[in-house]
């Protein structure tokens, strides 16, 4: 299943990635190269496999309804790269912009 | 506006996030109140830095399968939670946990009711699953910046989704009523729309009676209340159905309503398409609930709305009316069941529960759990009432005493000296004072003029202070007419 | 035993060594001999009042992924630049309540995606053996530093061989413990159902004693084990031949396919010699899906990656492009300026697996067959088999800039894999030279049987003897 350079475009789109014009076809061209070589395992049987065989048997273990923080040695405004009055800033979205 | 309802008809699903009742979030220990400065109810695993790996709250999973049990869903011996993909500043890891193929219970049903109406309107719900709540994004705050407050990030979220089956803006508030009713009283949540702990998604869609195959739909966001949610709906429906009658088509999108206004408008454009590229959290293994558990869970949730409903009408037999009043919320249920049963009559317990207790706890904007008067002590003030000890006046004042002074009613009934008396040689002893006073009356009344019992009853009354039993000095009149 | 202090300030001496940094073999990304000084007092103090310290004073270099301190955590990627984690690993708390040291953050590939080390966006890390080759990767630095000499242990981090590739690459011992062994909680996700913290060590005794002490259950990470941790090696005396006698090793035909270079077999024949003299039984086995372990891992650990990168936005940690206009332009920046190819290159695919249309294809017959995988290691541990011996990689360490083609660089991951996609234990240790470039086995045993993996390490490891690095 080859993908297009609009599919790339796409992708990136998705993964909050730019790509420069100039580079998406040698991108392209990568990842079909990737991809080529797994579609040897459109050809495997898994019949055999259940839907959910990969998890483990035992299930996950909970923990008690405590409050008792992860200690940091720090504060969420202070660690990021914009902050005032204990918010955390963010430049807007550009369809929020000041109406 | 045209009525769009004979031509067309409505169809809604809804899908309702209800915030669980944790001390702590649902993936860490941090604290899940409300109101602290912004970001301080945060740690590495909510805030998602590198490395931090989320933990699933126990309270959560039990509180999720009360809910699930008591709307009537099988819940699933496996769950499995996924990670739903999307940027968002207000999304810590860059996805949400959530659950997608295999959520924690499936196929329930809600009988909603809609006031006034005897039968019960049957409404399958798909799914019940379990997830993450988002932070909080604040727009409007600062210039050409969004203020992200995480205190809320990773809040445990329950979401139930209906299958489309509300035909009526009426029968989806009546949903939604019911719900929130159930969900009270399995005790799981706040479940306040104006605090943000149930939040409704409605998704409507118009078609012509009889046309079997459904609409486009659109997703009416920004509802803060039930009745916002049926206004809302009936002015997206009703946009629908103009754009239908005037040929054009129905585009997928999302609407806000602007309550204000009160109209729907379409949602600024996303700036995406949305792929949420769900998969199973490789960071959580699957969810596996034991029968033994979910049994234990189910024998210790209370009593629900509907079958307490039943047992009241047949136990006290009162009205639909008295029913949906006094079980719509559990505690005033209970309280009204304490009452009833103490004082014998369920009606005069339902008169009163509605009526003087109702208005004292609104008046004071206090909680029944906090109100002063217990059940037991209601129910042996209306017992004096019945039995002729207190005339309702009186026993009015007393109950607002009560209430101030937290005293029994004997008790204050005697302090304010206003118990009735119903004691025939006193009553009578008044009778012949006030014949002595009113010697024209009285003569008259003998020779039988019935009209003026009024006239000495008053007297009478008037002499004791009140405190005698009109119904009694009546009767004792009788016997001196011809 | 010499004193604790000396020992730490030897070893950040090393660490600090011009030779070792940006202008030598890039082996440390960051040191902090102030904090490492001081933890080494408080441990001396402790050890001093008669605190049982299985670890005390032992100078520990640790990957550049996994959360500390007193030190960057930066991933080797700009998007993390500067750094430091406000909480720790468990596996670091670990580490130093048993009295360990630590020293340094080694270099690695970018977010440990890769297998040279060439990705970091420090810079490529040298081999140590012959600087004009690779250390392997992604733990490279750590393998480095531990056959450098700066120090005996360093921990690295596994999602599909990253530690025992380099290991073999520089002639260490390397360790993937069973998944769910160690906790997680700090490490940097790459692969979260892939992922394991490792260790590099110059002797097996090394790894398995820093592995056990980092081992048991956490309550935060719910993907960890609760399974009992084993009693720690006596470290006393040194490491002896012990008899084999009993234990069935199987040698699967898959890893050792005729394009492997004949040197190596040969090292690993000898190896399988050595064992047989030791009274293990060795039988032929066959894995007959490991073919496809290459494609399943370049589609798992891609996609789970795509999801864990999510998380590096500019918005709460780390850098943040700067004057992005709006919120897109900001992201699209910091993400795009802060990721290296190789790990945009991943993403790319990771998502593109995930999204709509392409999941069952991809995503979900990738899962199917990588239960396949692991039903040929539950088939052969069934019948009788305890250990499977193997080469570690197809070829010895490659040159710097030797490998190009992304594919063909995955390709050296061809024998790891497995383990990591069926979350077994291996071991990787020195069997020899081609060539004067170490050549590294492999042993892999079932779920939680480390014991019996590093009994049989141990017991080849002193019946090779020099020969192990000759």
């Amino acid at each position: 299943m080859p993908v297009s350079g609009k599919d790339v475009r796409k992708i990136a789109d998705l993964a909050r990635l730019s790509l420069a014009d100039t580079d998406l076809p040698a991108i392209t061209e990568q990842m079909n190269s990737i991809l080529a070589h797994m579609d040897v395992l459109t050809r495997v049987d898994t019949t055999s496999v259940g839907a959910t065989d990969n998890v483990p048997g035992k299930g996950m273990t909970l923990r008690d309804d405590r409050v008792a923080p992860i200690p940091m040695n720090t504060t969420a405004p202070l660690l990021a790269p914009d902050s005032r009055d204990g918010f955390i800033l963010v430049p807007r979205l550009a369809t929020h912009e000041d109406a | 506006m045209s009525d769009w309802s004979k031509k067309y008809e409505m169809v809604v699903g809804l899908e309702v996030h209800v915030q669980l009742k944790t001390r702590s979030k649902a993936f860490c220990s941090c604290s899940a109140d409300f109101g602290a400065p912004p970001n301080v109810n945060t740690c590495p695993v909510c805030l998602g830095l590198p490395g931090a790996l989320p933990v699933l709250n126990a309270e959560a999973v039990r509180l999720a399968v009360r809910a699930a049990i008591a709307l009537g869903f099988t819940v699933n011996p496996k769950s499995v939670f996924a990670r739903k993909n999307y940027f968002y500043p207000d999304l810590p890891k860059g996805y949400q946990i959530s659950q997608y193929d295999q959520p924690l219970a499936v196929n329930g049903t809600l009988h909603a009711r809609i006031p006034g109406d005897a039968d019960t309107h049957p409404i399958a719900i798909t799914r019940l699953h379990m997830e993450e709540d988002a932070g909080k994004s604040v727009h409007d705050r600062y210039p050409h910046m969004t203020a992200i407050d995480l205190n809320r990030a990773g809040v445990p979220l329950i979401e139930i989704v209906s299958e489309p089956d509300m035909r009526s803006a009426a029968e989806a508030g009546a949903y939604l009523r019911t719900l929130k009713q159930i969900l009270e009283y399995a005790d799981v949540s706040d479940v306040s729309m104006e605090e943000g702990s149930l939040r409704v998604d409605a998704n409507v869609s118009a078609r012509l009676h009889g046309e079997p195959k459904l609409g486009t739909k659109t997703e009416v966001k920004n509802v803060n209340s039930f009745s916002a949610v049926e206004r809302s709906l009936q002015s997206e429906f009703d946009r629908q159905c103009e754009m239908l009658e005037r040929g054009q088509h129905i585009l997928q999108q999302t609407m806000i309503w602007d309550a204000s206004k009160g109209t729907v408008r379409p949602a600024r454009s996303k700036e995406e398409s949305h792929d949420y590229r769900y998969f199973p959290e490789p960071d959580l293994p699957p969810l596996l609930l034991a029968t033994e558990f979910v049994k234990k869970i189910e024998s210790t949730l209370p009593e629900l709305p509907q079958k307490m409903r039943e047992r009241f009408s047949s136990e006290f037999g009162i009205t639909d009316a008295e029913l949906d009043a006094v079980t719509a919320d559990p505690r005033i249920a209970t309280y009204f069941e304490g009452v009833a049963r103490a004082h014998g009559d369920g009606a005069h317990a339902a008169k009163w529960v509605m009526g003087e207790v109702a208005a004292a706890l609104n008046e004071s904007a206090t909680k029944i759990q906090d109100f002063p008067i217990r059940s037991t002590q209601l129910a042996e003030l209306l017992d004096m009432i019945r039995d002729g000890k207190l005339s309702h006046t009186a026993a009015k004042t007393v109950f607002g005493t009560m209430r101030t002074t937290g005293k029994t009613a004997p008790v204050v009934a005697a302090e304010l000296s206003v118990t009735q008396v119903g004691d025939d040689s006193q009553l009578e002893q008044w009778i012949e004072e006030v014949f002595a006073e009113l010697p024209e009356e009285s003569g008259r009344f003998r020779a039988g003029e019935k009209k003026l019992t009024g006239v000495l009853v008053g007297a009478v009354m008037k002499k004791s202070k009140g405190r005698a039993d009109p119904k009694k000095v009546n009767a004792l009149l009788g016997k001196y007419s011809s | 035993m010499r004193n604790i202090i000396d020992v730490t300030n030897e070893s950040i001496g090393r660490a600090t060594d011009l030779r070792y940094g940006p202008d030598g073999l890039n082996i440390i990304v960051a040191t902090n001999r102030r904090s490492s000084i001081a933890a080494a007092e408080d441990v001396a103090a402790a050890y001093g009042s008669g605190t049982a310290m299985p670890l005390a004073g032992v100078p520990i270099a640790v990957k550049d992924n996994i959360a500390t301190l007193d030190m960057p955590t930066t991933c080797a990627s700009r998007v993390l630049a500067g750094y430091t984690s406000p909480y720790e690993a468990t596996a670091i708390t670990r580490l130093r309540s048993s009295g360990a040291v630590i020293v340094a953050k080694t270099n690695m590939d970018e977010f440990a995606m890769g297998s040279s080390t060439e990705s970091s966006a420090y810079g490529p890390t040298r081999n140590p053996i012959d600087p004009e080759r690779a250390p392997g990767g992604s733990s490279g630095g750590s393998a480095a530093a531990v056959a450098a000499g700066i120090v005996n242990i360093a921990l690295g981090s596994e999602t599909g061989g990253s530690v025992r590739q380099p290991a073999a690459f520089c002639g260490v011992v390397g360790v993937k413990p069973t998944y769910g062994r160690v906790s997680r909680f700090g490490l940097v996700a790459f692969g979260s159902s892939l992922d394991q913290i490792g260790v590099c060590a110059r002797s097996v005794r090394e790894a398995e004693l820093a592995t056990y002490v980092m081992s048991g259950l956490d309550p935060l990470d719910a993907t960890s084990a609760d399974v009992t941790v084993p009693p720690l090696p006596d470290m006393t005396g040194s490491a002896r031949p012990e008899s084999l006698k009993g234990l069935t090793v199987g040698i699967p035909t898959e890893y050792f396919p005729d394009s492997l270079e004949p040197d190596v077999r040969a090292k690993c024949d000898s190896a399988i010699d050595k064992m047989r003299e030791l009274g293990a039984s060795i039988v032929n086995v066959s894995l007959p899906h490991t073919a496809l372990a290459i494609p399943v891992y370049y589609i798992i650990a891609p996609a789970e990656a795509s999801s864990n990168l999510a998380r590096f936005d500019g918005v709460r940690f780390g850098p943040r492009a700067a004057s992005a206009a709006d919120l897109r332009t900001m992201y699209d920046a910091t993400r795009s300026k802060g990721f290296g190819a190789e790990v945009q290159r991943r993403i790319l695919i990771g998502t593109y697996v995930l999204s709509h249309g392409y999941y069952d294809a991809y995503y979900r017959k990738a899962q199917a067959v990588r239960e396949l995988i692991s039903r040929d290691f539950t088939n052969v541990f069934g019948s009788g088999v305890d250990i499977l011996f193997t080469p570690t990689t197809p070829t010895p360490a490659f040159k710097l800039g030797a490998v190009t083609d992304p594919y063909e660089m995955y390709m050296s991951d061809i024998f790891t894999v497995t383990a990591n996609l069926a979350g077994i234990p291996a071991i990787s240790l020195p069997i020899g030279r081609v060539r004067g470039l170490p050549v590294g086995g492999q042993l892999l045993a079932k779920h939680f049987d480390e014991p019996r993996m590093f009994r049989a390490a141990e017991a080849l490891e002193a019946a090779l003897g020099e020969g192990a690095h000759q």
